[in-house]
């Protein structure tokens, strides 16, 4: 029996709308509400941690002043920082968020394939965020053990939170992974089975194309964290010697012996280099769109990209040791490793000249999501490059300890994608919400936020030039620390703050906006993907009314030669549009 | 990690390809006439069942990435090989038994043959129950000789495997459970034979997991 694909079968579907409140905005299996539920609890966890990277900058950048700072509290502040931004905050906002509110929209399907499964994993996110909360909040504090919580340090005495705290860590771990499994199944399937008719995968705008690859590399990397954080939890708790070797801790002799700490570090970056890609992966896609779009182009080479897409998501599995070059691994894998990591940078580079080609030429409209996407490929380009001095081994091993690292990796996996979550929010804000932003506002954030991560950022790659080592709580009078990088040190503190201040304006538009905001057109920015064209805005319960839309072309149909407007919609047939970019060419 | 390198090199590679074979020829840009016939789903198959070949997909993950772990740990010198309780064998018969029951259920279930599908899902359900109590008391044998998770790690990763395992055949069991109560309150063979065949898959999947780890427990 041949099987129907769900556009063929809309017809047989009732629609019942949700008509109570709690079944429409709390225990909602609308994807739209999943998505604002998703998004509304990364983006306060994320402020929490920034409110935590505030307070251990404060402590780096005038040591000795704040009381309330001790070393405890600062390794926990840095530890929960990482983890709840890298995790909590970006997996979640751009898989959850976005993934749940823009697959469905763009590939025209009335919600995911599994909505009580897909609610289910919202709620399991709550769980982790407040198991996560909690490990603050129980005696011992949480851990500081660094984010990437390390054995035999994480769970032996001496490091804060080594009771509840890194327990509780372990926990919520395993809980988001299991919201996460609940989520991204219903991302795979509803890309895969429901999208609507003439919708082929080709024809898919590119942030569903970066968020299928990352939901498959998540499915499959983040079982290598759930098996790390078991097998950690069990060495806690009923002293098992999976990673603990035989030690002495606090004087005297543990119970543990034989364990591999590399043991962990390979499960742990198992999970942890495809993560990068989780989060890169959809930041790519989304950023690509809000190029065409704002730019008024069809997206350079849209076919390299996709394929760029694959390859980074088949290559994101076979570099993660060159996060290990430093754990005493045999040297022939650093080799290999570093081989790979130059390798991948291939595909990725790709992609930038890609995005700059788009502009190339294009009627650049510089709106803030505008700004925000062309602010990411600075940033995306300098955090990229450092990338390549750190993939090399003989560069890694003296620079490894040190704040070039930080530096790195906050350009490329923090400032990158979060500029992009920015300019996505401000971009589907009138989708979302049916009214528009001020676009004053957006640009001050922009500007302030850009200039800010660069004045925070990029003395850090100096002082890691110098040596100053990470994960130091005080510096103290060291030789490498010459009166300049104290007062770097400083001024960073300084960005920091005002950064996370800055954060209020985008906080107060996006609320203040909700009321007071020009009501917005359905389609205010003349694109041609699907979500612009619902017949109501913000869209309803089922999205598309009473008929599905039928697509006829691809998504980057901007400034066609010869055509009337500057942009098709997807639902256009090619009957409707005499003329065209194949103008010319024989069928 | 070659172990699971392998198994996620087989199926990145299994993906990637047969996304490229959909990309390859296609130039979007131009406008082709034929796409709009495209019906929107790209595998000819139920959501469910292609829901659940991505959650076999993690679950092999999640397997694969244990006895990569299992096969380094082992490594170090501390390692004492464990000698597993004969009990395993009668589990591991009992086991496949279910399998078998389950595929029988599920052929009479296709057919419409209602009367097969109220004792075969009944008896696979009940092997498999079996087969947990069977690894329970397994558990006990090993306690009562003093063979406890903390004492080797050899030790510890069977408690942890087999509790691992029995952890998804659990969550089997909801989902079996589910249809067997439709079955005994009337339902037809109809209404769960969608069900009945997702589990059978699930079952066969399960129990190429237990062969292969008991496999690697016995000869290490």
């Amino acid at each position: 029996m041949a099987y129907v694909s769900f556009a063929d079968r809309d017809h047989e579907q009732e629609h019942h709308d949700p008509d109570t409140f709690i079944t429409k905005y709390v225990y909602s299996q609308d994807h739209k509400v999943i998505a604002i539920q998703y998004g509304g609890l990364a983006i306060f966890i994320g402020l929490v941690g920034m409110l935590l990277s505030s307070m251990f900058r404060l402590q780096l950048g005038f040591p000795e002043t704040f009381d309330f700072i001790n070393p405890e509290n600062y390794y926990q502040f840095v530890s929960t920082h990482g983890m709840i931004m890298v995790v909590y905050l970006l997996t979640a906002l751009f898989l959850g968020g976005f993934g749940n509110y823009l697959i469905p929209l763009q590939v025209g399907s009335r919600d995911m394939v599994f909505p009580f499964m897909n609610m289910l994993s919202v709620w399991v996110y709550a769980l982790s965020v407040l198991i996560l909360i909690a490990s603050f909040f129980v005696p011992g504090g949480a851990t500081g053990a660094g984010w990437t919580l390390y054995p035999p340090q994480s769970i032996s005495p001496g490091t804060p939170g080594t009771d509840l705290g890194i327990v509780l860590m372990l926990v919520s771990l395993a809980v988001f992974i299991v919201a996460f499994t609940m989520g991204g199944l219903n991302y795979v399937t509803t890309v895969l089975q429901a999208r609507c008719k003439g919708m082929t995968l080709m024809r898919m705008p590119l942030s569903v194309w970066g968020i299928f690859m990352a939901t498959i590399l998540g499915l499959l990397a983040f079982p290598a964290l759930l098996v790390s954080a078991i097998m950690l939890l069990l060495d806690k708790l009923i002293g098992t010697s999976f990673f603990m070797p035989a030690m002495m801790a606090a004087g005297e002799v543990t119970e543990y012996g034989g364990g591999s700490p590399v043991l962990f570090q390979h499960l742990f970056w198992f999970f942890g280099h495809p993560e990068v890609y989780i989060v890169a992966l959809p930041a790519f896609g989304i950023v690509s769109d809000l190029l065409s779009v704002h730019a008024r182009k069809n997206i350079f080479s849209y076919r390299m990209m996709v394929w760029a897409i694959l390859a980074i998501g088949g290559l994101s599995f076979i570099v993660w040791a060159h996060h290990m070059y430093v754990s005493g691994m045999n040297p022939y894998f650093g080799f290999f490793f570093a081989t790979t990591t130059l390798i991948i940078a291939v595909p990725t580079a790709l992609k930038v000249y890609n995005w700059v080609l788009t502009l190339w030429q294009g009627n650049i409209h510089l709106r803030t999501p505008m700004l925000f996407a062309i602010g990411f490929i600075f940033t995306f380009t300098h955090g990229g490059l450092t990338g390549l001095f750190l993939g090399n081994v003989t560069l890694d091993l003296p620079l490894s300890d040190t704040y070039f690292v930080v530096a790195h990796f906050h350009m490329v996996m923090g400032v990158s994608p979060v500029l992009v979550v920015f300019g996505a929010i401000y971009h589907w804000y009138p989708k979302m919400t049916g009214r528009m932003y001020n676009e004053t506002l957006g640009k001050w954030h922009f500007w302030l936020t850009f200039l800010g991560t660069y004045s925070l950022y990029l003395p850090m790659h100096y002082i890691g030039f110098l040596g100053v080592p990470r994960r130091y709580y005080a510096m103290g009078n060291t030789d490498f620390m010459p009166e300049s990088a104290v007062t770097l040190n400083a001024s960073m503190t300084i960005s920091a703050l005002i950064i996370a201040a800055t954060q209020v304006i985008f906080l107060y538009n996006i609320f203040v906006s909700l009321k007071k905001g020009e009501i917005a057109d359905g389609n205010p920015w003349k694109a041609t993907s699907l979500e612009w064209l619902t017949p109501d805005t913000p869209p309803k319960h089922g999205n598309w009314g009473h008929e599905l839309p039928v697509v006829h072309r691809w998504a980057y149909d901007y400034a066609v030669p010869g055509a009337e407007d500057d942009y098709t919609p997807q639902t256009v047939p090619a009957s409707e549009v005499s003329v065209g970019r194949d103008h010319g060419i024989d069928h | 990690m070659y172990i699971t390198l392998i198994l996620l090199g087989v199926i990145m590679a299994t993906i990637i390809w047969w996304l490229l074979r959909q990309t390859l020829s296609v130039q979007p840009w131009v406008s082709q006439t034929a796409g709009d016939e495209v019906s929107g789903a790209s595998i000819d198959a139920n959501k469910k069942t292609v829901g659940l070949m991505a959650f076999l997909a993690v679950a092999a993950s999640v397997f694969a990435l244990f006895i990569s772990a299992y096969t380094i740990r082992m490594e170090e010198p501390d390692w004492r090989p464990l000698t597993e309780p004969t009990l395993l064998w009668a589990n591991t018969i009992v086991l496949i038994l279910a399998s078998i029951v389950y595929h029988w259920t599920r052929n009479a279930a296709i057919k419409g043959n209602d009367a097969r599908v109220k004792p075969g899902l009944t008896i696979a359900g009940a092997l498999t129950v079996l087969f947990l109590i069977g690894q329970v008391v397994a558990w006990q044998e090993l306690r009562a000789i003093g063979a406890y998770a903390a004492n080797n790690p050899a030790n510890g990763f069977f408690y942890l495997l087999t509790a691992v395992h029995g952890l998804h055949m659990l969550g089997g069991l909801w989902v079996w459970a589910r249809s067997t109560m439709k079955v005994w309150t009337g339902a037809g063979a109809d209404s769960v034979r969608l069900s009945i065949e997702l589990c059978t898959v699930y079952w066969h999947f399960l129990l190429l997991v237990w062969i292969v780890l008991f496999g690697m427990l016995l000869s290490t």
